[in-house]
């Protein structure tokens, strides 16, 4: 068996047969993940996968700022008012139905979108109950997520990935790479038909769920998807029944890339399984035990087994795999959600913005295109009541609107802030500081029931800064991060401030106001290259002071030294930031403390929520 | 409308299917709240209930699903389950003007929303910790009163609106408003199934479900019948189960122990046990009912303590074997 590196063409080529079986049956399969900038090599991709769907196949594109009305539908208002009775306007999803849904900068999709876009692929339907319409309209699509990601945390939200089947990626393909074989039209177009008419053998669930199991990955749409992939492999190779060689193909485009740990060698040891099972492949219990009303079931063999195995490990995406030996060698625990938890940190999330009626006070914003369609329907009615139709004074017809039409609309980001939480984690004093700043956390979080702000956190101890919440609103996570918090070690304050700045800026480009929060005694021993030494340290600190300062990011410092200390406050002062020496603090205080330094006059107009 | 996979061929997830038969059951139970990883079946397995409910009688014709009394004429409907979406329009939730009626007749005519058609029968939220803040605040309202109130322009209308709400969703895309938590009567945490041969069979049975799913619905109708005489056979059992004074104390103290607020907590623990009683045919309540649903019907009202554990659901166990005794063995049904 080879393990061959993914070289340019075999990339390119298994591209190429994941556009096949995306156009074989867009549905079928959810879609396929692309990780790649924008450029020739994807439009070649994109271009292909078009070629290969049937005429008239709908190819839809989600504008990035696409609101409920376009992505769900609505009501049509210049027909509405032009036919004087409701005209519905259908929504891209159900535009999408039979065919595809191009979602371009599918990282910055927020969780609303991804929400709406998920259920209808999970109903095979949209259901639009808007602007006093009802519908239920089919919207069978597949989705192609165009991942434009440059962290690699910057990706898909997880919701919709674990929906979409093969995870591709192009980075590092040159447009000489991108030849096509002339006879993908005829096999899309013939696997298209012989599709239903394809099976799959029958170990090749057990296959996918062992194999899956062995790569780490939890979700069990995984090997639901593997095997939807396996059959219409079989079927774009003209064959009636899936078999190793497809489960191979799988295995590269399904499973390989959702890889959370690497497989041993051997026949994988069941590693996450409560109790032993019958792992391996000869062990003839698996046959009995169960399948009392299915086929009867055969055992799968070793070789098939480290055959899949092998095809998936060619497939685990090289940045993955150095982070998954990382780990390893950190001896830290796998996520329990796989990648995603760490990965959701990317996601601008907030509450979908919305429309609802009120009146354009305080600061709240009419919606002019909601309140005609809120008046739209009573014209005739108010018309009726006037005795005639409502008049300018030059004599011109105009539609009637009331204060009752009013809607306003409501901003998404208008109010959200984000607090990162920078807390010294060095020396003897570390854990009961740290103890103190996760309970300052967990009180700030639970104010976010009502604010929807988030909160992030990131720790510095011997020679590293960790980022270890990103930024969140979730009480689950945070309480996950937190328990793990270590302590002690030297205090690398330069590469914390960095890390700091990072951040605050990455928030601030989304539109998110942080507030830094900075925990420590200010004596800093670990200079920015990770090098032991006082001086040094302290000055590559008040460098990185300086960068913080200009950004005009809202900052605290909370000098937690035994009694106040002259180096903190000069940092506070380079830094720009507020200096509070509070050598016992407790969390609420802490807390406390916090929030009189975010009240400061910012964008938290009127509209409560 | 997409064919819907039998609720008996779903494989594992018994705490959720429980707690969905036992709002099913006695509605008074009130709402789930389904909470965990993706992939799990959880908007399956809410569909999935809502095609195993027998039939309801409603007045003939009647846009409110209003029960009928002596003397209506009276039709049997399948027992509603209303999706909420997220981007709905409050119009459409509370319900509004008609709009063909306006438009066209000038008329001003009631369109009911969702929130009457899903009068006697259930409300399901998908991603409820995603759903707009005003649209909550009204579910709050509404729920609390058991009627909906719509005024707009001349248009006043009051109708009943009683329903159980069931809402699923994801911790790690954010908490949700501690009122509206509340309001949920029990809540299930759910998990993707580890063991091997479990993901097996779901992933087969899934791969059946696509190819042949007539043939797949066909396999299971026996189950989904037999399962449906019990739900009816214990409904009408329900009333005929006396709350003892027993049940009631081993109820407050094991609220005492867990530490919820208000009484909610009690009253649900108790006619969660009545309806998982009458399915099982018991004519009283017993402690072996009351420790299978206390996770489900505590774990969502503990007090929140910084650094506490995300996983109440253990908390309950730990206080309910404490309580009972430490015999801690898995009840299977």
């Amino acid at each position: 068996m080879t393990t061959e590196a993914a070289t340019p063409t075999t990339a390119w080529t298994d591209a190429c047969l994941a556009a096949a079986i995306a156009a074989v049956a867009p549905h079928g399969v959810g879609g396929i993940v692309l990780r790649a900038r924008s450029g020739p090599v994807r439009d070649a991709w994109l271009a292909h996968l078009k070629s290969l769907l049937a005429p008239e196949t709908p190819f839809r594109r989600l504008p990035l700022n696409a609101g409920d009305d376009r992505l769900l539908g609505g009501l049509d208002l210049s027909a509405t008012l032009a036919q004087g009775r409701p005209v519905a306007e259908r929504g891209l999803l159900a535009e999408a139905d039979g065919g595809l849904l191009v979602i371009p900068s599918a990282e910055r999709l927020d969780g609303g979108r991804t929400a709406r876009i998920v259920r209808t692929i999970d109903y095979g339907r949209v259901q639009m109950e808007r602007d006093g319409l009802s519908a239920k309209l089919p919207a069978r699509f597949g989705v192609i997520a165009l991942d434009e990601g440059v962290e690699p945390e910057e990706t898909v939200p997880t919701a919709l990935r674990d929906r979409l089947a093969i995870w591709l990626n192009l980075d590092g393909l040159s447009v000489r790479d991108t030849s096509l074989a002339p006879d993908w039209p005829r096999r899309v177009a013939e696997a298209r038909d012989l599709l239903s008419r394809t099976s799959a053998d029958p170990n090749l669930a057990h296959l996918f769920c062992e194999a899956g199991l062995a790569l780490g990955i939890i979700s069990i749409r995984a090997p639901i998807l593997a095997l939807a992939v396996a059959r219409i492999s079989a079927a774009l190779d003209g064959r009636h029944e899936a078999n190793t060689a497809d489960a191979e193909v799988a295995a590269r485009l399904v499973l390989g890339p959702r890889a959370t740990r690497v497989p041993t060698e051997a026949p994988p040891e069941n590693p996450e399984a409560s109790e032993p099972e019958p792992q391996h492949a000869d062990a003839p219990e698996t046959t009995d035990s169960q399948g009392e009303d299915t086929q009867p079931e055969q055992s799968i063999t070793p070789e098939d087994m480290e055959l899949v195995l092998a095809a998936a490990a060619a497939a685990i995406p090289k940045a993955i795999l150095a982070a998954l030996t990382d780990q390893k060698l950190a001896g830290r625990a796998p996520p329990s959600v796989g990648k995603a938890g760490a990965s959701q940190a990317s996601k601008l999330r907030g509450r979908p913005a919305g429309v609802r009626r009120g009146e354009p006070r305080n600061g709240n914003v009419l919606s002019l295109i909601e309140t005609l369609r809120a008046a739209a329907p009573m014209q005739l009615i108010r018309r009726r009541l006037r005795g005639g139709p409502f008049l300018l004074p030059d004599g011109r017809e105009r539609i009637e609107v009331r204060a009752d039409d009013f809607r306003i609309s409501r901003f998404k980001q208008k109010t959200t802030s984000t607090t990162i939480f920078v807390v010294d984690a060095s020396g003897s004093s570390a854990l009961h500081r740290l103890a103190e700043a996760k309970g300052a956390v967990e009180i700030i979080l639970a104010e976010c029931y009502v604010r929807r702000d988030s909160v992030a956190l990131i720790a510095f101890r011997g020679t590293t800064a960790d980022t270890l919440l990103p930024p969140t609103r979730s009480l689950t996570r945070a309480n996950r991060s937190l328990a793990g918090l270590p302590g002690g070690g030297g205090t690398p304050l330069a590469t914390a401030l960095d890390t700091a700045v990072q951040l605050a800026a990455s928030q601030k480009q989304k539109g998110i106001s942080p507030t830094i929060v900075l925990l420590t005694d200010g004596k800093a021993n670990i200079t920015r290259d990770g090098k032991p030494g006082r001086k040094q340290a302290m000055t590559d600190a008040l460098a990185v002071a300086a960068d913080l300062r200009a950004l005009h990011v809202n900052t605290l410092l909370i000098d937690t030294s035994p009694r106040r200390n002259a180096e903190a406050e000069e940092l506070a002062r380079s830094m720009g930031a507020r200096y509070l020496p509070l050598p016992h603090a407790d969390s609420t205080r802490l807390s406390q403390a916090v929030f009189a330094a975010r009240s400061t006059p910012d964008d938290r107009s009127g509209s409560r929520s | 409308m997409p064919a819907i996979f039998p609720f008996s061929a779903i494989v594992g997830q018994d705490e959720m299917k429980l707690a969905l038969l036992i709002a099913a059951i006695d509605q008074s139970v009130g709402g789930v709240l389904v909470f965990g990883d993706r992939g799990t079946g959880k908007s399956t397995t809410v569909r999935a209930l809502a095609a195993l409910l027998p039939p309801m009688p409603v007045v003939a014709g009647c846009r409110f699903n209003t029960a009928p009394k002596d003397g209506d004429e009276t039709a049997m409907v399948p027992v509603p389950v209303v999706d909420l979406p997220l981007g709905a329009t409050e119009d459409r939730v509370v319900g509004a003007l008609d709009l063909e009626r306006a438009l066209v007749h000038g008329e001003k005519a009631f369109e009911p929303g969702l929130l009457a058609r899903a009068h006697r029968g259930f409300l399901y939220i998908d991603e409820v910790n995603l759903l707009e803040d005003h649209l909550v605040d009204l579910l709050l309202d509404v729920a609390a009163s058991g009627e909906n109130v719509v005024e707009r322009e001349g248009l006043s209308i009051r109708h009943a609106a009683k329903f159980v709400l069931v809402g699923t969703g994801n911790p790690e895309e954010g908490e949700l408003r501690p009122q509206l938590l509340d309001r949920f009567g029990m809540s299930v945490e759910v998990r993707t199934p580890e063991d091997l041969k479990t993901r097996i069979e779901v992933v087969r049975r899934r791969d059946d479900f696509e190819r042949d799913t007539d043939a797949f619905i066909a396999r299971f109708a026996a189950d989904e019948d037999r399962l449906r005489n019990h739900i009816v056979a214990a409904r009408a059992r329900v009333p005929g189960i006396p709350t003892s004074d027993h049940a009631l104390e081993r109820s407050a103290q094991l609220c005492a122990e867990v530490g919820t607020d208000g009484l909610r907590g009690e009253l649900t623990l108790i006619r969660a046990a009545r309806a998982l009683a009458a399915l099982e045919g018991a004519a009283a309540i017993d402690d072996v009912h009351l420790r299978r649903v206390a996770p489900m019907a505590l774990r969502h009202r503990l007090r929140r303590t910084p650094l506490s554990s995300p996983d109440s659901g253990a908390r309950v166990e730990r206080a309910v074997s404490d309580l009972f005794g430490g015999a801690g063995e898995r009840l299977v049904s």
